[in-house]
């Protein structure tokens, strides 16, 4: 194989985040920390109302506060060039200060510019509209019937349609996931700081500098070379970040109309209706099996809510077309429009939702057999995908079976749903697992030796916290047979070379392979310097040459090979909670997840990734619901004290394992992402888990005490 | 938020005197206040920062303890007298909030701190509490967190203290000071029910100052327990909390005290249970008639009629802790 390993400068446990000493000193400058000269400050101001128009507008009394240096509304907003038309469905991201309408609660209707925070903030207060309203509609169930087949889903049929129903055993079940609002804990924010008519700086919160780049100059017709994106490091983004919002358009705008640099960083409240969130989702899963436990049949249909102005899909009912070897599979996914801001990815995106429904469907179908759920899980395990035929490039799922099964010690649970007790305490297992496509894309990366030995990786990808510059230094390390403190990585910047947007658990594997490329050219190169020999001693290679360093700029992509396989990660999650019979609380006791992520590139940053989606997982069981007051069609716990997601007294020890089998067709490293099953199928297992404490199934997320009481 | 005078006095005198002004209100560790101003809920003309006045102090008393207060919410929850005589003091301090909110947070601010409704805190709603007659958006809207105890038609909204909740268990008194001079007052009788002034949460005047509390010597010190139902272990207002406390003598009950809280727009101290509980035995089958006997007269709306089951087991269970049944 190419991953020949030179020597081993990285310890087995893996490398220390490299940025992990900036990032707890306070040394690390994320978006809204620059200092830019005569940077004054933005606050946006949301509309009350949550469908209509807006009647009028008064300005007057906020243009006159203390420090006010605009305020922009659909009435002066300057012209942006890249607005072709007003907001209609599926034309791209609400399109802002356009014009009058108001799609949702919360919609900005102004931007307040003052020379400071403080200012602007009081300003923004004092902004006051006039609507006239319209009827809304922000319930989702209650509008189920107003959803459409989005022309990106189509149903899905495999054999024969609902055959789950002809089946000698049958469960038919709907489960619902509420809204879960993005909430990184770094806000979002940006500075745009014009240089010139056509020329624009912006320090940014995004997963993507290059589609930033993009967006900022189609929308303000500028060339993108001209267009300068800066986001080194990110506090957290899950998916948020993804795109480029209205308020970073809203924000250049209003540089260019203030012509001064102007700072927007959103607050708290902001966010629950700026940057996206996992849509509220109906589900209904039939499962139809022999006595014996093999699967006759999967139907899964979906709901989720969208927007008015965008038709937002993702892969819910994916996850049943390709998790088990089911002969009959069909799926429909809806989407209903709502007056809500529209969601976005947030990690495991879809899947997630429709493994919670499929994972626990899973569970209780075991139940209804009396068989043992991962059993019951392997007698229906795929040997290829189901749903292009091919062979897997890899697949260890059983193996991490195993694995979590005597990690949390599976052998201890009882078939029979609330015949454990601890201290008082009903106690309960449960699984869940998960599946996520295994990509690798296009990146390019300069590799730079310099005299003293240093070596600089450059790639414009952002690293949002699940350590991509730690996994580019270790396979850096490792190819070059250097030690990792030699390697400086830089990121996060628009200017730096091409490489894919952070999500999709695709950047270990497209950067990684392009790291681990370039320094195969590198290498090459110093070969070529060395008459053909091996040496690693690079800096008295460049000497003995006279060189003050050595360089290559390598673009990397997978091989054709690719397409012959199917490629996915796999995870499966185990949780052991324990119940009060009286009062409903449920603690996690254990939670072990296990990934078949192909080798670890880095194992502590891999680790922590496994251990932060699991978290998420767990709050999705247990906490996060974003609340619409449905007469007002406004959010009623849009801040930190409300909306809940776990603390550490939530979470126990969580422990992540790993197959840590390379995958040998994707990529050199035998690396696939592991970003999204982190959390993929963990709020199943939650829910089977309270199941099995209680003997209660609560197909309703979160599940709070009041519904186990 | 508006902008607003600050002052700090050096002496009671001077602080009496400031807050008679109007307009102006007293300010102690501000996390209740601070937010709602920023919220716009409330918008003072001045601010009386009383800080400086010599109320931190926790002092034993001959019948009982003194709690200043100014005294620092961790500073109570870990003080050697108070873990010593009242426990479940220090168990609901530690029920409520953060370890950095109860470091800034005080033991007057605290029996001050206004209710987490919703509706109270976004300025866009109806709420006859922050602007009387304006309607209540609770009593049809989401009403999870609300009142199943002492309701009117104007408001639903609870006090979301946990402290409160176990000094109103211990018997305290509220020790008040206005230009008059001194005023002592049952800590049950502090705060009041909505009834047609949701706007008033208690019976302190607008010139007064609370200067501590007194806490009485008891027996309850053995068999105490705070119980503090969430939804999640911390940093979450109770759904219901109770706090139990027991004078047991060879398993036999001599004296009881309870008072839920989320249940109310005050501490709810729950006297017929109490009563009837002295001279029973310890029992779980006791300690559920009881706490059915607690739930008379309890009201559910929409979304929080989970309460009327979630409280008489919280009463259950904390009855059963605190007379270490478990
Ligand atoms: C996110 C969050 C979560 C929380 N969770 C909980 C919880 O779970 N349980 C819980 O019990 N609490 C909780 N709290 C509330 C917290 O306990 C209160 O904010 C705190 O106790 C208020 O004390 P303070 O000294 O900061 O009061 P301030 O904010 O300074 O003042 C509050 C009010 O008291 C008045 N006041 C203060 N001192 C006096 C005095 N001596 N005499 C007369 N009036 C006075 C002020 O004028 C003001 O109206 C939470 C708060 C936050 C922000």
């Amino acid at each position: 194989m190419e991953s020949k390993i030179l020597n081993k400068p990285i310890p087995e446990e893996g490398l220390s985040r490299v940025d992990g000493r900036l990032k707890v000193t306070g040394k690390a400058k994320y978006s809204a920390e620059y200092d830019v000269k005569g940077v004054c400050y933005g606050v946006m101001v949301g509309s009350t109302i949550t469908k209509g128009n807006i009647k009028s507008i008064e300005t007057k009394t906020a243009e006159r506060a203390p420090g006010v240096l605009a305020v922009i509304t659909y009435l002066n907003c300057p012209n942006i060039p890249g607005y072709h038309t007003d907001n209609q469905p599926d034309k791209g991201p609400l399109k802002i200060f356009i014009d009058d309408k108001i799609y949702f609660n919360g919609q900005p209707i102004a931007l307040v510019i003052a020379d400071t925070y403080e200012r602007a903030l009081f300003a923004a207060s004092l902004v006051k509209a006039d609507y006239t309203k319209d009827q809304h509609q922000t319930d989702l169930k209650a509008n189920l019937s107003s959803g459409f087949s989005p022309s990106k889903a189509k149903d899905y049929l495999r054999g024969q349609e609902d055959a789950y129903k002809l089946a000698p055993v049958k469960i038919e079940h709907e489960y619902t996931l509420p809204t879960e609002v993005h909430n990184p804990m770094e806000l979002h924010a940006i500075i745009a700081c014009w240089d010139a008519d056509d020329k624009i700086t912006v320090w940014d919160k995004t997963q993507g500098v290059k589609s930033t780049q993009r967006v900022i100059a189609q929308a303000f017709k500028l060339p993108p070379e001209n267009v300068q994106v800066t986001a080194p490091f990110v506090g957290g983004a899950f998916g948020a970040a993804l795109r480029t919002w209205p308020h970073e358009i809203a924000a250049v705008a209003a540089a260019k109309l203030v012509k001064r640099p102007v700072k927007l960083v959103l607050s708290r409240a902001d966010m629950f209706t700026s940057v996206g969130y996992r849509p509220h989702t109906w589900q209904k899963v039939g499962l139809g099996a022999t006595a014996d436990g093999k699967l006759v049949g999967i139907t899964h249909e979906a709901s989720g809510q969208t927007s008015v102005y965008e038709n937002f899909t993702e892969g819910v009912v994916n996850i049943s077309q390709l998790m088990y070897a089911s002969p009959n599979v069909n799926t429909r996914y809806r989407i209903v429009p709502l007056n809500v801001n529209t969601p976005t990815p947030m990690r495991g995106p879809g899947e997630a939702t429709g493994a919670y429904a499929l994972e626990s469907a899973m569970d209780e179908l075991s139940y209804a057999l009396n068989i043992d759920p991962i059993e019951l899980r392997i007698r229906n395990h795929a040997d290829s995908d189901p749903l292009s035929g091919k062979p897997y490039s890899s697949k260890f799922l059983k193996e991490a079976y195993q694995l979590g099964a005597d990690k949390i010690g599976w052998s201890e649970r009882s078939q029979k749903p609330g015949s454990l007790t601890k201290d008082g305490w009903l106690v309960g297992y449960g699984m869940g697992a998960g599946m996520f496509g295994a990509y690798r894309s296009n990146a390019t990366v300069t590799a730079r030796l310099m005299a003293d030995g240093t070596l600089f990786l450059q790639t414009s990808v952002t690293d949002i916290g699940p350590g991509t510059g730690t996994a580019m230094a270790s396979i850096a390390a490792e190819s070059m047979g250097i030690s990792p403190e030699k390697i400086r990585v830089e990121l996060g910047d628009s200017a730096l070379p091409p490489s894919p947007t952070q999500g999709g658990s695709q950047v270990t594997s497209t950067v990684g392979a392009a790291v681990f490329d370039a320094c195969k050219e590198l290498k090459d190169k110093f070969r070529q310097l060395d008459g053909g020999a091996d040496s690693t001693d690079y800096t008295a290679l460049l000497q003995k040459n006279k060189l003050q360093k050595l360089e290559v700029t390598t673009a990397s992509k997978g091989s054709a090979a690719m397409n012959n396989y199917a490629a996915f990660s796999w995870s499966v999650h185990f949780i052991q909670v324990y119940v009060n019979p009286n009062t409903g609380v449920v603690k996690v006791n254990k939670a072990i997840s296990v990934a078949d992520a192909g080798h670890i590139v880095s194992p502590k940053t891999a680790a922590s990734q496994i251990k932060g989606g699991s978290i998420m997982g767990i709050g999705m069981a247990l906490m996060e619901e974003a609340v619409i007051d449905h007469r007002y069609g406004r959010l009623v716990n849009n801040n930190f004290a409300d909306y809940h997601m776990p603390v550490q007294a939530d979470i126990p020890q969580v422990e992540a394992l790993f197959v840590n089998k390379p995958d040998p067709y994707l990529n050199p490293m035998g690396a696939k992402g592991m970003g999204e099953i982190a959390t993929i199928g963990v709020a199943a297992a939650v829910a089977n888990a309270v199941y099995n404490a209680t003997g209660k199934r609560i197909r309703e997320l979160p599940i709070t005490p009041d519904k186990l009481i | 938020m508006k902008q607003f005078q600050y002052t700090r006095p050096s002496t009671q005198q001077m602080a009496l005197d400031a807050i008679s002004k109007p307009g102006a209100k007293i300010i102690a560790g501000g996390t209740n206040l601070v937010d709602l101003m920023k919220r716009g809920v409330t918008a003072p003309d001045k601010l009386v920062d009383i800080n400086h006045l010599p109320l931190k102090n926790i002092t034993p008393t001959h019948t009982g303890l003194h709690i200043g207060s100014l005294a620092l919410n961790s500073v109570v929850s870990e003080n050697e007298l108070v873990l010593q005589k009242f426990p479940l003091l220090s168990m609901a301090l530690k029920a409520g909030a953060s370890p950095q909110l109860r470091n800034m947070a005080t033991v007057g601010g605290n029996m001050m701190q206004r209710t987490r409704c919703t509706y109270f805190y976004d300025t866009t709603m109806p709420c006859n509490k922050r602007e009387p007659g304006t309607g209540c958006g609770a009593m049809e809207g989401f009403n999870r967190m609300h009142a199943i105890f002492g309701t009117s038609n104007q408001c639903i909204a609870v006090n979301p203290s946990d402290m409160c909740v176990g000094l109103a268990a211990l018997d305290a008194v509220v020790i008040i000071a206005g230009r008059k001079g001194e005023r002592r007052i049952p800590f049950t009788e502090f705060h009041r029910l909505p009834e047609d002034h949701p706007e008033i949460d208690n019976h302190l005047a607008k010139d007064e100052l609370i200067i501590g509390v007194e806490i009485p010597d008891n027996n309850f010190a053995k068999n105490s327990y705070y119980l503090k139902v969430r939804d999640r272990q911390s940093y979450a207002f109770a759904l219901v909390s109770v706090a139990a406390a027991l004078d047991i003598d060879n398993g036999v009950i001599k004296k009881a005290r309870l008072a839920m809280g989320g249940v109310a727009h005050k501490p709810w101290r729950l006297f017929d249970a109490e009563k009837w509980l002295i001279g029973k035995p310890i029992s779980e089958e006791n300690f559920k008639q009881a706490a059915q006997m607690a739930m008379a007269g309890a009201k559910g709306y929409e979304y929080n009629s989970f309460k009327l089951n979630l409280a008489p087991a919280t009463i259950n269970e904390a009855l059963k802790h605190a007379a270490g049944l478990v």
